[in-house]
């Protein structure tokens, strides 16, 4: 035997068994995935016994009980959309950027859309879901650019340090805007107060239904994306070599990543660190093909989003947390983490 | 140019005892000054433009002298306490001792100045890896400072009888409503912190050299650190906890100071003035020269933040790292 055949051996059996593991971490989180909608659905503010809940699920609302848990189900169904959105466009941002802190949250996209949706509602006398989200994510595609574009000027590109400086700055100048705006219209400040915490409470179905076409083409163009992301990953030169239009590549992958985390800000509002976490997670399970790594990312976003809301509501009996500020809780220390390890620079 | 400076913001400070909504003629604010009943000035100028304009000259000097202390310690104008979060942390601290234990008065102020050393050591250790590094100091404390803001978010949101404006006054610091009792504990601090800051000003002059160009001066570098540190943290917290945690004035004052000054000589008086006649300047602009009435500090933060950002921007063009 060959030493050649004897490594194509290795990398084939290797490239099996990761193929395995996956396939067991698939399963794994699918099922995980299934356990927390049944906490989502069975637990909240209001006790409800399991009969109760069948004959809800049946869709019945004879009883109060039966009402509680039907509006549950639109929440649970919300915040598996929000988290899938926010752990896909988290995985394809870093992946665009190649930068391990790149997030919507620090890149200043939330903040974008909430500042568009401001000025919208405040100036320009948007009513309209649709118009909404529009707005919020015009707001968002353009504050990623413009964070991009200030923390990659000069030397060494766009350095983590930079990136987030850059968006922390963006963030703050933003949110004194928001705050502006908003001090001066005590008639929207209420709405908008309670928007800007990020959450999935009070999610209907009809509220949703405006931002599943947006989602859609978000969640295709994104997963389409993957072996593009894949050739960048090598470096810029590489993928050129390869063959592909790195620009464009690119701009549609990031077009994807704000339509996905924009649609999601317009009714949730801003949600931090889910796409931060998450993609680094699905990096530990399955490692860094894009192919695996961008489905991943939206089942484990999905699932994170929806656990941390059904720990929202269990913490703070009677009343309930935001998600946001559950995620911002579990993420901060997750980006430090991040931070403290010794290959922050590159990714 | 201190002196200049320090005229300037005396007559900041007149002009804003005498212009709000109405015009109060020199003669009568003097009079109020003084103690005397003036029909019609004693309020307007003793119960709402004095303690305002007070706190803000008292909480701008804190915030400018701490910022100052903090920047020239670790050589790096990105260093400053409210980058690195331990405004966020004072704050969040002032929020807690005040909604769910019902503090007030000086108790809030030493839990602000307890909790405010305990997130600056937490940032410290978690940034500690064969030694700081600058970078990872910044780093951890943006992640800190998140952490903080959505603790305090969470905070006011159980809170629901906080009206809008208490709730910015946490979230981005206002000195509305402010009562002239509240700033003894500030002028403690200023005198004691500040003046321990003031005893160490050749300390931190040598840091600038880095720290084994220091030590080689004389200069015993560990125990410079941790008083600069203890001082300055409790300047943060002790101003955080009457005003909340004014954006960025922290961060502004000694690169303008250098400016103005240029870099021979000692910052940390020249910064503290800045910091002064920004949170005055501030607060003035946010109550009368706008449309609408804003806390001080939305108008830092809209200033600050463009210029955090002409910092990235000239940084990278000269090549230098952040």
């Amino acid at each position: 035997m060959t030493a050649e055949s004897v490594t194509s051996l290795g990398r084939a059996s290797f490239a099996e068994r990761s193929n395995r593991i996956r396939t067991i971490w698939l399963v794994a989180v699918v099922a995980a995935l299934v356990m927390f909608c049944a906490l989502s659905v069975a637990i909240g503010t209001r006790e409800v016994g399991w009969p109760e809940i069948v004959a809800a699920l049946g869709g019945r609302v004879d009883s109060v009980d039966q009402a509680a848990v039907a509006a549950r189900i639109p929440r649970t169904i919300l915040a598996l959309l929000a988290g899938a959105a926010l752990g896909l466009s988290g995985a394809i941002m870093q992946g665009v950027t190649r930068n391990p802190l790149a997030d919507p949250g620090i890149l200043g996209v939330n903040m974008g859309a909430s500042l568009a949706v401001v000025v919208g509602v405040a100036w320009f006398n948007i009513v309209s879901a649709q118009a909404y989200i529009w707005v919020a994510i015009l707001g968002a595609a353009a504050s990623a650019i413009f964070v991009y574009t200030i923390g990659s000027l000069g030397r060494g590109g766009a350095t983590p340090l930079k990136l987030a400086l850059a968006g922390t700055a963006t963030s703050v100048a933003f949110s004194s805007l928001v705050i502006a705006v908003v001090l001066s219209r005590n008639d929207i400040s209420g709405g908008i107060r309670s928007w800007q915490v990020g959450g999935v409470g009070g999610a209907t179905f009809d509220r949703m239904s405006h931002v599943l076409p947006f989602l859609a083409a978000g969640f295709a163009i994104s997963l389409f994306s993957a072996r593009k992301l894949n050739s960048l990953a090598l470096g810029d030169d590489m993928a050129a070599g390869l063959g592909e239009r790195v620009a464009l590549a690119r701009a549609i992958a990031a077009l994807g990543a704000i339509l996905l985390c924009g649609a999601i800000t317009a009714i949730c509002g801003p949600i931090g660190f889910v796409g931060l976490i998450v993609p680094h997670l699905c990096r530990l399970l399955v490692g860094v093909d894009h192919r695996w790594l961008l489905p991943f990312s939206a089942l484990i976003g999905a699932g994170l989003l929806l656990a941390a809301d059904v720990v929202g509501r269990i913490i703070a009996r009677p009343s309930e947390l935001d998600v946001g500020i559950v995620t911002a809780f579990i993420g901060a220390p997750f980006f430090i983490w991040i931070v403290r390890r010794q290959r922050v620079r590159e990714l | 140019m201190i002196v200049l400076a320090a005229t300037f913001l005396a007559a900041m400070f007149a002009v804003t005892l005498m212009w709000g909504q109405s015009f109060t003629p020199p003669g009568d604010v003097g009079r109020v000054l003084l103690g005397q009943d003036v029909a019609g000035a004693s309020f307007t100028v003793g119960q709402l433009r004095l303690p305002r304009a007070v706190l803000a000259v008292l909480a701008g000097l804190s915030f400018g002298l701490a910022g100052a202390s903090f920047q020239i310690m670790l050589r790096n104008p990105l260093a400053s306490p409210d980058i690195i979060g331990i405004s966020s942390g004072a704050s969040a601290a002032a929020v807690f001792a005040i909604v769910v234990l019902q503090l007030d008065g000086p108790l809030v102020s030493i839990f602000a100045v307890v909790a405010g050393l305990g997130v600056a050591m937490l940032i410290y250790g978690l940034s500690f890896r064969n030694g700081v590094a600058g970078t990872r100091l910044i780093l951890v404390g943006i992640g800190v400072s998140a952490m903080m803001d959505s603790f305090i978010a969470y905070t006011l949101s159980r809170a629901a009888a906080w009206d809008l404006q208490e709730a910015m006054r946490w979230l981005t610091g206002s000195v509305n409503g402010v009562q002239l009792a509240q700033s003894f504990p500030l002028l403690l601090a200023l005198v004691f912190f500040g003046g321990l800051l003031l005893t160490r000003a050749r300390d931190l002059e040598a840091l600038r050299l880095g720290d084994d160009a220091a030590a080689a001066l004389g200069t015993d570098v560990g125990r410079t650190r941790i008083v600069v540190i203890v001082a300055a943290v409790a300047m943060i917290a002790i101003a955080t906890a009457v005003t909340g945690p004014i954006s960025f004035v922290a961060f502004l004052s000694a690169p303008i100071a250098a400016r103005i000054v240029g870099t021979n000589g000692s910052l940390l008086i020249p910064s503290a003035l800045v910091g002064a006649v920004l949170v005055l300047a501030g607060d003035y602009c946010g109550q009368f020269l706008l449309p609408s009435r804003y806390p001080v500090g939305v108008v830092t933060g809209a200033l600050g933040a463009p210029y955090l950002i002409y910092l990235i921007v000239r940084v990278n063009r000269t090549g230098g790292s952040l």
